[in-house]
């Protein structure tokens, strides 16, 4: 067969049997209650999590005071202290050993030692040193909150000094309690609102987690239930099967997305600064990359248990490498490297980029192109690994 | 090849020196058969004597390691896809989608193979089945005999020219049996060649030709009356006595290759008549025992076929 006529009727016959599989796949997803509602809740139950529990920006961490001095300084920096959210005053223990107790039975997260003779030093511009213990257990918790400590103390040393000099703040009066004023330079998420992060970081974890699961089975279930053989019996290609079985999650994947986004919008307050239609291709084309990813380690175990696993063992670097976690720059190299082949670390620096700093295409056409090319990969394999014969 | 009146090839199936090995097992040694147009074809032989090998080997769903043949005039080795299209192939197991119903089944295969009309189609293969009603019902909650029904059903559903069975009627009840081989006599009236393996003897006396295979060879080939002259066993059976304790003492004396408990009756066989005589002249003289000669069954042919290559092999 050749020529346009022939061209059509393989064209015809081609999609013909792809729609059979889709058909087909749709009726046994629709029919396997479990899994379908598993699709539906996962995302709404991890949002819920993430996005209400979880806040890396923590709130009023306890804190002691340890002051050498009674100054108007000292005062200053302990009102400060407690004006933010960050830190609660409290204890004012007496002693170093007292300090110390409390924080090693957990008591406070921070002790701020103010050494006598701080606000004399001050004045003279000495640059005394002031000692902050934090309890660095955990800590993304205590790391911006030194951050903010550090620069709280700093202005209320500047403000002390310039009410003193006569300077702008003051009149020569004894200064009130200045009205605090911290400046903490985070950008595009002024405000250092976790969920800004966590929301569209659970969008691209929730699609991989679910796209990849479903798909990585969908092979082994066929092999497992003895339906492949009467399926490989039957004039269908591999590309045929793998189209027809990937499609209906294109469209599942596009529902959670879906969900996701309105919840961030209108339960979270994320922005939505760049353009929803180039998220929407470009989530597509991460849910493509995913679909591929798992129809080719549904190709390679051997049986459902073997496809779990491994989707899992997928999962966790993904999660870790990513820089959903753990930030992306943080990490060596070698781990940056080993990112870089992850479609979720491409589709977080997406949906990111383009809900908070309004990214166009061009602006991420280097993470369009990996995402692209992870795809093409996975596909590539998944066909020529794909057994057409029981061998 | 040779050429049929309608330009056709007279034979289905053609197929010469099929070998497969998986690992070191050689599970299909030097195969070769013809299956004519039209004809049902017995495959028999015991577990694991490589007829489902030779089968998915003929749909393309295994690449034999040597061998070449002809399915339906096509090559197995470069044109299976083709094939495919024309070949109706039944699995041992049933391996239909038991989460999808009885209608969507028949509308997914008539999907695949293209067919115009698949709604209306799957609704003539329901009534022609007899599952109307039972049409909505899941495929995997049908009984034995109604989900063999079906699956031969889903096979005859695009109109193959050839219908590979393996082991239908396995665990089917002696009624949806006959059913069935009513039903695949009807098929070869219609022109449709049919190759079924089966474990019943009944079932391959019911073939216009068998054969049988035991681990990986091809023993014996032809009709069942050429088949039981092909293989030269003399048989006698005899009644009266205790027949356990008969079949066990026949069983030791030097002579009888064959011993076969039949009810109040034993079966005793050879391929060299004056050597069985001999052996059982003994036995002839006590007066309880009826001896009388006759002529050997299918069973017995195979029984000693299955004997003897295992003596070849181990």
């Amino acid at each position: 067969m050749s020529g346009p006529a022939g061209m059509f009727s393989r064209l015809t016959g081609f999609l013909t049997r792809v729609d059979a599989m889709v058909r087909k796949e749709f009726l046994q997803l629709m029919r396997d209650r479990v899994s379908f509602a598993s699709m539906i809740t996962i995302p709404l139950l991890q949002l819920v999590l993430f996005g209400y529990a979880i806040n890396t920006t923590p709130r009023h961490l306890p804190t002691a005071v340890l002051a050498h001095e009674n100054t108007s300084l000292t005062r200053s920096i302990m009102s400060a202290i407690q004006n933010t959210k960050y830190f609660t005053l409290s204890h004012l223990p007496k002693s170093e050993a007292e300090a110390e107790e409390l924080m090693r039975s957990g008591a406070v997260l921070f002790v701020v030692e103010i050494p006598a003779g701080f606000e004399r030093r001050a004045r003279r511009g000495e640059n005394p040193a002031m000692l902050v213990a934090a309890d660095a257990t955990d800590p993304v918790a205590s790391g911006s909150a030194i951050a903010t400590l550090q620069s709280l103390v700093e202005t209320s040393v500047r403000r002390e000094r310039f009410a003193e000099e006569g300077g702008p703040a003051g009149s020569g009066l004894e200064p009130a309690p200045p009205p605090f004023q911290i400046i903490t330079h985070a950008r595009y998420n002024p405000a250092a609102v976790t969920q800004l992060n966590i929301v569209p970081g659970l969008l691209g974890t929730i699609l991989t987690m679910t796209m990849l699961i479903f798909t990585a089975l969908s092979v082994t279930r066929e092999i497992e239930r003895g339906t492949m053989e009467t399926l490989l019996a039957m004039p269908i290609r591999p590309v045929e099967i793998m189209l027809g079985k990937i499609a209906p999650y294109v469209m599942v994947g596009a529902l959670q997305a879906t969900m996701i986004v309105t919840a961030g919008v209108f339960l979270f307050h994320v922005p939505m600064i760049g353009s929803l239609g180039l998220l929407v291709v470009l989530t597509v084309l991460f849910i493509l990359a995913n679909l591929a990813i798992g129809y080719t380690f549904s190709t390679l175990a051997q049986n459902q248990l073997q496809a779990v696993q491994m989707a899992f063992m997928y999962f966790l670097p993904s999660i870790l490498l990513s820089g959903f976690m753990f930030p992306f720059a943080g990490m060596p190299v070698w781990a940056q490297w080993l990112g870089e082949t992850l479609p979720l670390t491409h589709y977080l620096r997406i949906v990111r980029g383009i809900l908070l700093k309004g990214s166009t295409a061009t602006d991420l056409s280097h993470d369009i192109a990996a995402l692209a090319a992870i795809m093409l990969v996975a596909m590539f394999i998944a066909v020529r690994r794909f057994r057409q014969t029981l061998d | 090849m040779s050429e049929g009146p309608g330009g056709a090839p007279d034979y289905a199936i053609e197929v010469e020196g099929l070998s497969k090995t998986f690992g070191d097992r050689v599970v299909v040694h030097d195969l070769s058969m013809k299956v004519r147009r039209g004809q049902i074809y017995g495959f028999l032989g015991p577990n694991g004597s490589g007829k489902t090998t030779t089968i998915r080997m003929l749909c393309g769903l295994l690449t034999p390691d040597s061998g070449r043949g002809t399915c339906l005039g096509m090559n197995i080795l470069t044109e299976s896809r083709e094939i495919r299209r024309h070949v109706g192939y039944m699995t041992q197991r049933f391996s239909l989608y038991a989460d999808l119903s009885v209608r969507e089944n028949l509308e997914f295969v008539a999907r695949i193979y293209g067919m115009a009309d698949p709604a209306g189609a799957a609704r003539a293969a329901v009534d022609r089945l007899g599952l109307t009603g039972r049409d909505r019902q899941l495929a995997g909650s049908l009984s034995g005999g109604w989900k063999q029904r079906l699956a031969l059903g889903v096979c005859i559903l695009p109109a193959p020219q050839l219908l590979l069975l393996d082991e239908p009627t396995a665990g089917v009840d002696p009624k949806a049996r006959r059913e069935f081989w009513a039903q695949i006599h009807e098929l070869a009236a219609e022109g449709l060649t049919v190759l079924v393996s089966t474990h019943y003897m009944d079932e391959a006396e019911r073939c216009h030709e068998i054969a049988y295979i035991a681990y990986g060879d091809l023993l014996a080939q032809g009709t069942v009356d050429e088949v039981i002259a092909g293989a030269g066993l003399v048989t006698w059976s005899v009644t009266g006595g205790d027949p356990a304790r008969l079949a066990r003492e026949l069983e030791a004396t030097p002579g009888i290759e064959m011993v076969a408990p039949f009810g109040a009756s034993v079966h005793v066989g050879s391929h060299d008549a004056a050597a069985l005589e001999a052996a059982i002249a003994p036995f002839r003289a006590r007066p309880e025992l009826d001896w009388h000669r006759d002529a050997p069954t299918l069973e017995d042919v195979f029984i000693d076929l299955m004997s003897r290559s295992k003596d070849n092999f181990r």
